[in-house]
């Protein structure tokens, strides 16, 4: 009995990472105490961070309805190249002084929409054409790849005004502020799914899409809603990603998309659904 | 359930047919006469632009450069078919090469001694991501991901990235050899590639094995299954010497393509392999295979192949700028994707329809 309550604990994936976590942490910190924990260090942590977790919730997203979205670093790619545009038009950096909040918030816009239209057609293609997941998102991703080349001609854009840099170098209270957005993201996405219709929704296709179906469930409509979910995720990296470095390019990022796929197993989430 | 009726009550029709319908009918439900069509297409817009298209010397050499990506397509198209997913063998391609190109470099070899390395290499850590699968039931997509990096990783640290350039004379020269030679218009010998022998070779081993041993129609039957293999298990079919050797062959295939890679550009360069994993997908998947196995032939993954070598070398002969490249690539691979998924979409409506009459 004992031992089969150790065994279910550990079986529980959160109670697990933690633990890993921790020894890591810990080993860190043992191996080299003085230089991991400044708070320098953990800082620098917590600006890198914020990106990878919001592409892994945008991952782990499509990942819950049974599906995996190989687009995600493209996809969001595009919305920095688009947004990076956008922001050289308005506020060339040769002549710009002022602090661009106004033009800010549109470029933000600009992003997310360019996230909105590829979840939009990452959805049609999955859940009303029906392609398997795994073959639209690779086919979009080979797509917006080569727009991304295209656009850019491989170029790299750069050169932001002060406000957008703010977004992923600031700090409020001593916090990195992309490190704020993401706490508040992953609290969204997190709500979404635990307390919403549309959560159970998704855990329920993810596990039986045939019985989901007769459950009366909008199957198509729960998938549109999840590859939409996924590009707003993406695009929220990319602001985050293109103001951290001052720049946008094609590939930046490629290296994150099969650690998004492991950031969000690792986390519990099921291939199968 | 009633998912397997229907799928009974569709494949009673179309057993009728096949012994009624006419041939052009017949032929329209593959999904390789559709890629064909597409190559014809293709063949006839690039021909029309360029005329130095459609000639012998650029069909050869375009089976020459392809042979790389086709050899590794069919180990892949092999375990699409058993329900898996492989992504780590292009590292396990690296590795092999990388070896391989050590000890031909620091001792002598022939090209005999080349290819069994770096086939050795290839199926020992194809036999390491089925142990995996098999024994920690692990999805295969992670483990591959997971040994992609772990394989990739450990050559880096051990080779310090370095490249290989001083490859022996014997390398460079049995990649010249030609098994058929014609002379162009100018007296320049062409034809027909050793290269491109190899892979026709590993095209009639992998034809074999599927068609014609029971390992290799078991392959399909535990493909077909999905996620729970138990009916393939019941049916008598070992699941743990099928995994065995599904990986161990795309480890064979990965160790041969290494070193045809090697051949190609004679240089061994660490880097130059790996991220290449989602083109030769694409290419399978083109060819008709379903991600979720069961399905998949030889000739749709080589027509897969042509179709995208076909497609790179015609923008280049039509003086498209490189960067279209993949726009259009991705272009094709999605239009391939939705037309299949429509027509089993259709497949579907249609035996709904005869079940409710």
């Amino acid at each position: 009995m004992e031992l089969k309550k150790r065994i279910n604990w550990i079986q529980n994936e959160f109670a697990m990472l933690s633990i890993i976590i921790l020894i890591v942490l810990l080993l860190m910190g043992v191996l080299n105490p003085l230089r991991f924990f400044r708070i320098y260090n953990l800082q620098s942590m917590a600006f890198q961070l914020p990106e990878l977790g919001l592409l892994s919730l945008g991952m782990m997203v499509i990942m819950l309805t049974g599906g995996i979205n190989l687009s995600l670093i493209a996809s969001a790619n595009l919305s920095g190249i688009l947004m990076a545009l956008v922001l050289n038009r308005l506020a060339p950096p040769e002549t710009f002084t002022g602090t661009g909040s106004g033009i800010v918030l549109l470029v933000i816009l600009v992003g997310l929409a360019a996230g909105i239209v590829v979840g939009l057609a990452n959805g049609a293609l999955v859940a009303y054409v029906g392609v398997s997941p795994i073959l639209a998102t690779l086919g979009m991703m080979t797509l917006l790849n080569g727009v991304n080349i295209l656009i850019t001609k491989g170029y790299v854009i750069s050169g932001f005004p002060p406000a957008f840099q703010f977004i992923g170098n600031g700090k409020v209270l001593g916090i990195p502020f992309p490190m704020i957005i993401f706490a508040l993201i992953a609290a969204a996405v997190g709500i979404a799914m635990k307390r919403t219709p549309y959560g159970l929704e998704v855990y329920m296709l993810g596990t039986n899409e045939t019985a989901t179906r007769y459950s009366a469930v909008n199957v198509p409509k729960v998938l549109m809603k999840s590859y939409v979910i996924s590009g707003l995720l993406s695009a929220t990296a990319a602001i985050v990603m293109i103001s951290r470095f001052n720049s946008a390019k094609s590939d930046y990022g490629e290296s994150y998309l099969l650690v998004t796929i492991l950031a969000a197993i690792l986390g519990g989430t099921n291939v199968y659904g | 359930m009633s998912q397997l009726l229907l799928r009974r009550i569709y494949s009673k029709r179309s057993n009728g047919s096949r012994y009624k319908g006419c041939i052009v009918k017949r032929l329209l439900q593959k999904h390789e006469s559709y890629i064909f069509l597409a190559i014809i297409l293709l063949t006839i817009v690039i021909t029309a632009i360029n005329q130095n298209f459609l000639t012998l010397e650029n069909l050869f050499d375009i089976l020459k450069s392809y042979s790389f990506i086709g050899i590794m397509s069919i180990g892949v198209l092999v375990v699409l078919i058993s329900g898996g997913i492989d992504i780590s063998f292009t590292a396990v391609a690296t590795v092999g090469q990388y070896i391989m190109a050590v000890i031909i470099t620091k001792y002598t070899g022939n090209i005999v001694l080349a290819f069994t390395i770096s086939i050795f290499i290839g199926i020992l850590l194809g036999l390491l991501n089925a142990m995996f699968i098999y024994f920690f039931n692990i999805p295969t997509i992670i483990v591959t991901i997971g040994t992609l990096n772990v394989f990739y990783g450990l050559l880096i640290v051990f080779s310090g990235g370095r490249w290989i350039y001083n490859l022996p004379e014997w390398f460079a020269r049995f990649a010249e050899i030609r098994v058929l030679t014609l002379l162009n218009a100018n007296g320049i010998p062409y034809g027909l590639s050793i290269i491109t022998v190899i892979w026709i070779a590993v095209i009639v081993i992998a034809a074999f094995i599927l068609r014609f041993t029971v390992l290799g129609r078991s392959l399909y039957a535990v493909g077909g299954c999905g996620f729970d293999k138990s009916p393939a298990q019941r049916a008598g079919i070992n699941i743990f010497r099928v995994q065995m050797f599904v990986y161990a062959f795309i480890g064979f295939t990965a160790g041969i393509a290494g070193v045809v890679q090697a051949l190609l550009v004679q240089t061994v360069a660490p880097n130059s392999i790996v991220g290449k994993e989602l083109n030769v997908i694409a290419a399978v998947i083109i060819g008709g295979a379903s991600i979720s196995g069961g399905t998949g032939t030889i000739t749709g993954t080589v027509l897969g192949v042509m179709l995208l070598a076909i497609l790179s070398n015609g923008l280049t002969l039509m003086r498209v700028p490189s960067y279209w490249y993949d726009v259009v690539i991705g272009l094709v691979i999605l239009l391939s994707v939705s037309a299949s998924a429509l027509r089993q979409k259709k497949k579907m409506q249609r035996a709904i329809a005869v079940e409710e009459a």
